[in-house]
């Protein structure tokens, strides 16, 4: 394992929430470099998702220190850190669904719209410029994930597919240093998910940072360039896809668990 | 000229209540839009009418400044009493203020420089049309403009997901803690503005199932936009006069009328969604779904 050489874009320390006695993420440690697609992976329960409202300040940690861009954030609230440079997407779609496609978008950059509330009433040239500035931006996000001919739809209508590249679209509205997406390729079929990996590898190629939650293996290895590997809430290995791939604690808690489920889903069929 | 002088003083109590609700209907929207339920609409309403009332007999401000007055300090109490439950979810500011207005009606009753439970009488009738439905539309002007706009974006988001509007930036509990004093404010307005015509206010008007009717004018317009709410406290308030020739069964077509639009409509008389610049432009233009 070989430390990140710039200063961390994301540095956990210690951090830990339980709920009512069960440690869902227990003193964990890591950090995510800038410019970089650092994964999340784990089996069922390990505290991803956890981990990803607590860095997103959903959730309050019981213990820990987050520190963004070199500023201490675990006392900032969500929309506090989102104003910061972070953006997100959801595990199972959270989509505003009775509202546009296209102001889906708009809503995801609301911290980027700082007209106050008088001049936004008074529709002063200011607040029309920045509404109509943000329109284009998020037309263009829109025809960048494949979506620009669905404007006008409600959110809602959309597939499956498209939900998910929308939340994307939303989420990098804000113009996100940090984009955080909660298993991006769910449900996905595997051309969605090439496609989905070939925008990623674009967004890091225009310096953003990515840090996401997967299970799909395939999808990680072949994508990401470091590693962090979650098991009841802490960290037992981290490094590129190929160290982690080799390391036995990996293989014992990752896979030892897909092959015990496995094993027993066989015994169950036999029964 | 003269057929509307008559008109309008025959009816006069019936058209300046049609404005005075309309406005405690836009208080209730004002919360409701965000997801939030009061049921402290009527006690705000109350602290509006006896703040009101009381400049109006023992000063000589100015009608604006009474009903300025008769705004902020319904809102103060309402950062007060709201302010702390806003920062937690669902129900609480419900709780909150459902015990409100029992408490105000205890404390106007005990204190007879509040009348005590012969209320306050003699009220200068300051309030006319002019001023009921200038202030009406004003309201509603301002509340269709922030809707139309970021804001009422912002709205919509935490109404349909509170932790996903947080992600995007937006401060959730800001935006609870000032559309609840806005609210206040517009409860307490129109409490002020029903005491100036109706010249008498009593301990016993601004209880909970006043605070009911008012929430029953926006759930029966709708929420979707301003517009709806305004809509429902017009049916609701005109209603039992026109049904008035059934005598005994107006009560009765009354509540199954409500129930109908209840059951059949369930985003209310005005169900469609606000047009939003946002939503519309380029390739979303008449695209917007309308329900």
């Amino acid at each position: 394992m070989s430390p990140p050489l710039a200063a961390p874009l994301l540095a956990a320390d210690g951090l830990t929430r339980s709920f009512q006695g069960l440690v869902a993420v227990d003193g964990l440690s890591f950090q995510v470099a800038p410019h970089t697609i650092h994964a999340l992976i784990g089996p069922n329960g390990a505290g991803k998702t956890t981990l990803f409202n607590l860095v997103s300040g959903l959730l309050p940690p019981s213990g820990g220190s987050l520190h963004f861009q070199g500023r201490d954030i675990t006392g900032l609230g969500a929309h506090r850190r989102a104003a910061l440079g972070m953006g997100r997407t959801f595990q199972n779609l959270r989509m505003f669904g009775g509202m546009t496609v296209l102001e889906n978008v708009l809503t995801g950059r609301h911290a980027r719209l700082p007209a106050t509330w008088l001049a936004t009433l008074l529709r002063l040239p200011a607040a029309r410029a920045e509404e109509r500035a943000a329109i284009a931006r998020a037309e263009a996000l829109l025809a960048r994930v494949g979506l620009a001919g669905q404007a006008g739809r409600p959110a809602g209508e959309l597939s499956y597919g498209e939900q998910r590249r929308l939340e994307i679209a939303r989420a990098l509205a804000g113009e996100p240093a940090l984009l955080l997406l909660d298993e991006p390729a769910a449900g996905m079929n595997p051309t969605e998910t090439a496609e989905l990996a070939a925008l990623l590898r674009q967004l890091a190629a225009e310096r953003r940072t990515i840090l996401l939650v997967e299970h799909d293996m395939g999808f990680v290895m072949g994508l990401c360039d470091r590693v962090t590997v979650l098991n009841f809430g802490r960290r037992i290995a981290e490094g590129t896809p190929a160290e982690v791939r080799a390391d036995p604690a990996v293989v014992d808690a990752y896979l030892g668990a897909r092959v015990a489920r496995r094993l027993m889903a066989a015994a169950e069929g036999a029964a | 000229m003269d057929s509307l002088n008559d008109f309008l003083w025959a009816y006069q109590d019936l058209i300046y209540g049609l404005g005075t609700n309309a406005i405690l209907a836009l208080s209730m929207y004002a919360v409701l839009q965000l997801n939030q339920l009061s049921l402290g609409q009527a006690a705000f309403m109350g602290v509006g009418a006896y703040v009101g009332a009381l400049l109006s007999l023992h000063t000589g401000l100015p009608f604006a400044l009474v009903l300025a007055a008769a705004a902020a300090v319904p809102a103060a109490l309402a950062l007060l009493i709201g302010g702390p439950s806003l920062r937690l979810s669902g129900v609480h500011l419900a709780i909150a203020t459902i015990g409100l207005g029992e408490v105000l009606r205890v404390a106007y009753v005990n204190t007879p420089a509040l009348g005590g439970a012969m209320g306050l009488s003699g009220i200068p009738e300051r309030a006319g049309f002019a001023a009921i439905y200038g202030l009406l539309a004003a309201v509603l002007a301002g509340l269709v403009l922030a809707a139309r706009s970021k804001i009422g974006r912002a709205c919509e988001a935490i109404r349909e997901d509170e932790d996903a509007a947080r992600a995007m930036g937006i401060d959730v509990t800001a935006y609870k803690i000032a559309w609840l004093a806005v609210s206040a404010a517009l409860a307490g307005l129109a409490g002020a503005l029903n005491a100036h015509y109706s010249s008498f206010i009593g301990p016993g008007e601004y209880g909970f199932d006043t605070a009911v009717s008012i929430l029953s004018f926006a759930i029966l317009g709708g929420i979707a936009t301003p517009f709806g709410p305004v809509a429902g406290a017009v049916v609701l308030t005109a209603l039992p006069e026109v049904l008035r020739p059934l005598h005994d069964f107006r009560l009765v077509v009354n509540g199954l009328i409500i129930v109908g639009v209840v059951l059949f409509l369930p985003r209310g008389l005005l169900g469609f969604r606000m047009r939003r610049t946002g939503g519309l432009s380029g390739p979303a233009r008449g695209a917007t779904r309308r329900v």
